[in-house]
């Protein structure tokens, strides 16, 4: 293979002027002819056939015989498949064909959505047709194997919050109202988002990739063929789990969040934990800690139920699970942002 | 036992079998035999009512096609990689189907599913996962999970593929073992005549190119088929035509 390089350019060469009648390529010289060499040769002769040239192999030694067989052997198989060459897709072709995907899409996503509504009032008929002993497991796994991260960056974000209005607020004189800004911006807004964010990318993301990879493996048909419902008996479990978990991470995530605004109202705008506090109670109203719960269970169930989603669409073995995976997690972040943006105006509207 | 009448199944505007009509009779073995590509997968995904078909009609025992989900299983199913699902133990695995569908107590429950494994030879690997077991394994663990309920009618998918011939031999002989001595029919896909021919009573020929049946019977009048495409099937050799 060292020489098929400088091999191809010279048979290149020789031939590059050749239009009709015959050639023989000889092969007395050589003395071995790997596979390369002989791939190279098949794909010579079929340029030159295109061509209207006839060509042969000749001068081919004993050694070098055999090998030189068993190429030509698949010279036919070379010549259709240069014949049959996949044609380009047109613009409107592509259109089409995305036109459609996008339409099987919506219809599995509205299917699944049937199938999981419809399951979920099953499981008050039927309970045993749902595998609800595994909502202890995904609550662990979802909640307290997620608390660590939740509790630092929501006390990050309370930290950032302080840090970012303690300018504007020196200015004014106004240092104390750092815990009304802190206070209501975590409960309503921040807190709920970023766990959202963190349940999408490990609990969304695991979800995708367990029940991808079951579809891969026909763990879902097995499902099916014991006569069970794979959303019932799968996917309502982990709707479940993270609607409870949500909230509770978020609650936490809150205590957390104001205490880092605490910790720089204290060393940087010399406001004391009793003032801080204090004023705390006065502007954060109860309404801003449930508006905020509501929203984290919400956006508990849409995660989950795109995770799971996800992982039911999965096609392609390996590959199609950590394509999937990937667009569970990024399909969330933008749900959870348009949900979060409906339920504000909602709320705002409503008056809470 | 299983009535199929001049099926289409596929995927729309892609049949791959097409006006497909056989029957499979009570307590025999029975075998889809045909090209990688000619549609047997296909067919036995249809057959078990995982898809709909795009024409024709199945009949299982007289009934009309298998409805799977929200009914208690009629048959069992093991599929080609077992399919056994992966966070819970063998023995769990088996004993899903009996604590879904019966109102026995917890013990009588892993009491039989003890003997499914038994049946199979896996009673000492119950609480193993199924990561820890081999491909023999897995489909005999399978076959018991598809077993749990006692089903009269057993669907196989390529149950030697990926196994050696002494592991191969060895489902072939339990699939016996379930047939004459169960009473049960078993139909089986697959493409390893080696494997399968010993034992099955009768079996129907796909062709890809064909999209059809192009043969039903016994194993022996397969075998003296004049039909090109199923000689060449049975002798493992490369049509006539140069097409393989």
């Amino acid at each position: 293979m060292g020489d098929a390089v400088p091999f191809w350019r010279a048979v290149l060469d020789a031939a590059k002027d050749q239009r009709g009648g015959k050639l023989d390529i000889d092969l007395s010289g050589a003395k071995v002819v790997d596979g390369a060499i002989m791939s190279l040769l098949v794909e010579l002769r079929a340029e030159l056939a295109r061509r209207g040239v006839s060509s042969k192999l000749v001068g081919a030694s004993h050694e070098v015989e055999p090998i030189v067989q068993l190429y030509e052997k698949t010279e036919d198989k070379a010549a259709d498949g240069s014949a049959k060459s996949t044609p380009r897709v047109g613009l409107v072709e592509r259109v089409g064909r995305g036109t459609g995907a996008v339409a099987d899409a919506a219809r599995r996503l509205v299917v699944f959505t049937g199938e999981l509504a419809f399951s979920v009032f099953g499981v008050f008929r039927k309970p045993r047709r749902t595998d609800l002993g595994r909502i202890p497991l995904l609550v662990a796994q979802a909640g307290t194997d997620g608390l660590p991260i939740v509790l630092l960056l929501n006390f990050l974000v309370g930290v950032v919050m302080a840090y970012q209005s303690s300018n504007a607020l020196r200015l004014y004189g106004a240092n104390v109202y750092v815990s009304d800004l802190v206070g209501i911006s975590v409960t309503r807004e921040l807190c709920p988002l970023m766990t959202a964010i963190i349940m999408s990318g490990r609990s969304g993301a695991a979800f995708a990739a367990e029940l991808g990879t079951m579809t891969v493996q026909e763990e879902l048909d097995a499902l099916r063929t014991i006569g069970l419902s794979p959303q019932r008996w799968l996917v309502v479990p982990r709707v479940a789990a993270l609607v409870l978990v949500a909230p509770v991470l978020t609650l936490l995530g809150d205590v957390m969040a104001v205490s880092g605004g605490g910790a720089v109202a204290a060393l940087s705008l010399s406001i004391g934990p009793r003032a801080y506090l204090s004023e705390l109670r006065g502007s954060v109203l109860p309404s801003d800690v449930w508006t905020g719960l509501v929203k984290s269970a919400v956006f508990g169930a849409a995660i989950a139920f795109i995770g799971c989603q996800q992982g039911f669409a999965t096609t392609g073995g390996a590959s199609g699970v950590g394509r999937r995976t990937t667009a569970a997690v990024v399909t969330s972040l933008f749900t959870i942002v348009f949900i979060d943006t409906g339920m504000t105006v909602f709320f705002r509207v409503f008056g809470k | 036992m299983i009535t199929v009448k001049d099926l289409t199944v596929g995927w729309s505007g892609n049949p791959v079998l097409e006006h497909a009509s056989f029957e499979v009779e009570g307590g025999e073995i029975f075998a889809i035999l045909g090209r990688s590509g000619s549609g047997k997968s296909t067919l036995f995904r249809f057959l078990v009512g995982l898809e709909e078909p795009l024409a024709g009609s199945i009949e299982l025992r007289g009934v009309g096609a298998p409805r799977l989900v929200g009914g208690k299983p009629t048959f069992g199913v093991m599929f080609q990689g077992g399919a056994l699902f992966g966070d819970m133990t063998v023995g769990e695995n088996v004993a899903l189907p009996l604590e879904i569908w019966t109102q026995l107590p917890r013990q009588a429950v892993l009491a039989i599913a003890r003997g499914k494994l038994r049946l199979v030879g896996l009673e000492a690997a119950k609480d193993k996962l199924p990561s820890d077991l081999s491909g023999g394994m897995l489909k005999r663990a399978a076959i018991a999970r598809a077993m749990a309920l006692e089903p009269s009618l057993l669907f196989l998918d390529e149950p030697s593929s990926g196994l050696d011939p002494v592991t191969s031999a060895e489902l072939d002989a339990l699939m016996v073992t379930l047939c004459r001595s169960l009473g049960v029919t078993v139909v089986v896909v697959t493409h390893d005549l080696g494997s399968i021919l010993g034992i099955v009573d009768r079996a129907i020929v796909l062709d890809r190119a064909e999209k059809r049946i192009v043969a039903t019977g016994s194993p022996a009048e397969l075998q003296k088929s004049q039909d090109r495409r199923v000689h060449a099937f049975f002798s493992r050799t490369v049509e006539p035509s140069g097409k393989s």
